[in-house]
């Protein structure tokens, strides 16, 4: 049953391109066909007879088609995380199943084999300095033994895809840093992985090339149903294209979820330090009951926006509906992969029973959460 | 003119004996940039963290490298006499100097090889593990196309350390300019010809170098 209603959503979705991430939160997140199950996941290193806890019994489910962003500071082990799931690094205990095959279980030669269905993208890009875009995008079919007309056009579209046209022949170091992290997309792309692994791949790069790397992979998994595991430890990162986010500290995964939630009641100190990141700290309680001595009239209102899509002009349609004056305070909205995301505190002026009307409205019609702070003298 | 500084010079010996120094010099290169590019990899790869991390390997080759690399070049010629005559079937001339030679050289090339290899991206050598290359391909696509601009100046350093090694062999019979500049020169006390000798030597040196750095310059794109 799954099954059948995500294979139709994605088609339906696809075909009238209407909400299709709202459709992919609410059901292929929850009733998805899994693709990675990672089960009790530990890697531990020896330090002058100490024992390092890198990472430290891990469990995740990741489905199929989605985003999964794990954001953690420096040291916190997702870099290691993220070499146990291809086995760069090799596991101490615990299990990495990707579509019903134990990775953890293979022995060399097949490991090889399903490595080729895992690309990996890196923070340094890792390119071949000794071989063109061209050649740098071939390396991995030449490793998987295809045949050189093939390779011929499969470069191409790939050049194409990340958009690199005209610069086949150009070596590395003729590239800027957005553009060697697109050969270095192409190359992970080359074998039509079923995963791709990002490590830190925007973090050496500028915001607005960083950008257009995340749109280019958000692209990617549009297109190609990619699931993509991208670690980082930006939170604007995972805000811009993942869907659920695992938060790791100390090796261990401490809070995990869909983005949105998350955002919403960060529940960990180190996740609210993430969540502040983006969205600063508008919650504090002096800004508020400043507000509140500074009004003179009317209500203020707390909005909570949620995943919200369709109602973008809630406030203008409010005061259109209503006789109410609506005066913007203070607030942050964020746009995520789920549609806005923000606080907005306002000041509603109007009479009493028209101001409750519209009240009523916002919290009944619209998915924007109301809260009636206190009303001003 | 030229006669008149080099009385005892013969341009046709002179020749010859180039020709020899060559001889030795670019057959034992050969042989030295085979076994030096093995070894260097041995070396490398059973290094800590290398793909066939083996400390015994390792340390044995390792101490195998530093003894011959020990030894002076001079003493290893005649340590090897009676190796050089199983192989070779006689101890004069330029043929038998290349055993010599090799064994003399290719453990320095060696280890410039290691330092190579050292210095290629550990990043570039995990994506091509993340493709699922094999250590084949690892080495042959990745390891020495990415470090061939050190291996090639490797190589240039390694030549002129062999011509010089050639001259040495020349004092005791393996020929060349060396030879030449030994037997005919100094014994002699025709002190022109050791002056031919060494001006040529130098020419050559100079000729290589210049070559090497050429195509190093050429191959790096970095």
């Amino acid at each position: 049953m799954g099954y059948f209603r995500n294979g139709m959503l994605e088609n339906i979705c696809h075909r009238s391109n209407l909400g299709y991430s709202k459709f992919k939160m609410g059901y292929v997140l929850k009733g998805g066909i899994l693709v990675i199950s990672i089960e009790g996941l530990s890697k531990f290193f020896k330090q002058d007879k100490k024992q390092l806890k890198a990472v430290d019994n891990l469990n995740l489910k990741i489905n199929r088609g989605e985003i999964y962003g794990i954001i953690g500071y420096s040291g916190a082990g997702k870099s290691t995380f993220v070499r146990l799931i291809n086995r760069l690094e090799e596991p101490t205990s615990g299990k990495v199943i990707i579509d019903n095959q134990e990775i953890t279980s293979l022995k060399s030669n097949e490991l090889r084999l399903a490595r080729r269905e895992i690309g990996m993208i890196f923070q340094h890009f890792n390119l071949l300095w000794s071989r063109t875009v061209k050649e740098n995008i071939a390396f991995p079919l030449e490793i998987a033994g295809v045949s050189k007309e093939e390779r011929e056009k499969r470069v191409q579209e790939l050049i194409h895809l990340v958009g690199l046209t005209g610069r086949e022949n150009a070596y590395p170091s003729q590239l800027s840093g957005g553009q060697k992290q697109r050969v270095g997309i192409a190359r992970a792309l080359a074998n039509k992985p079923k995963v791709l692994l990002c490590d830190e791949a925007t973090s050496a790069l500028d915001p607005e090339t960083t950008n257009s790397i995340l749109e280019l992979l958000v692209d990617i998994n549009a297109k190609m149903k990619l699931t993509i595991i991208l670690i980082t430890h930006e939170m604007h990162v995972i805000r811009k294209i993942c869907s659920s986010v695992a938060v790791m500290e100390n090796g261990k995964v401490v809070e995990q979820g869909d983005v949105l939630n998350v955002f919403q009641k960060p529940q960990q100190p180190v996740t609210k330090k993430f969540v502040e990141q983006v969205m600063g700290n508008n919650e504090d309680n002096e800004v508020i009951n400043q507000l509140i001595t500074n009004t003179a009239s009317g209500k203020i209102l707390r909005l909570q926006f949620i995943g919200e899509t369709t109602n973008q002009a809630l406030i203008s349609e409010v005061s259109r509906k209503f006789n109410v004056d609506i005066n913007i305070l203070q607030g942050k909205i964020t746009q995520t992969q789920h549609g806005a995301f923000g606080t907005l505190y306002v000041q509603m002026n109007g009479e009493n029973e028209v101001i409750k009307n519209a009240c009523q409205f916002i919290e009944n019609e619209t998915s924007v959460e109301l809260e009636v702070i206190e009303n001003a003298i | 003119m030229l006669s008149d500084l080099f009385p005892n010079v013969k341009a046709e010996d002179m020749i010859e004996a180039t020709y020899e120094t060559l001889y030795m010099t670019l057959l034992s290169l050969v042989g030295v940039v085979i076994f030096g590019i093995l070894l260097g990899l041995l070396l490398y790869l059973t290094n800590k963290n290398g793909i066939w991390e083996n400390q015994y390997i390792y340390h044995s080759t390792s101490a195998v490298v530093n003894f011959f690399r020990a030894v002076p070049f001079i003493i290893l010629i005649l340590l090897l006499f009676p190796f050089t005559d199983f192989l070779i079937g006689t101890v004069r001339g330029p043929n038998a100097a290349i055993p010599a030679l090799i064994i003399g050289s290719a453990p320095f090339y060696a280890r410039l090889v290691e330092i190579a290899l050292i210095e290629v991206d550990k990043g570039v050598v995990e994506a091509a593990k993340s493709m699922g290359a094999k250590t084949k391909t690892i080495i042959f696509k990745v390891l020495l196309p990415e470090s061939m601009p050190a291996l090639v100046s490797g190589i240039t350093v390694t030549s002129i350390a062999l011509i010089g090694y050639t001259a040495m062999a020349g004092l005791i019979g393996a020929g060349g300019l060396g030879n030449r500049a030994h037997y005919y020169g100094f014994m002699r006390r025709d002190f022109d010809v050791v002056l031919a000798c060494t001006i040529i030597i130098v020419i050559i040196v100079f000729i290589f170098q210049f070559i090497g750095d050429m195509i190093s310059k050429r191959i790096d794109k970095r």
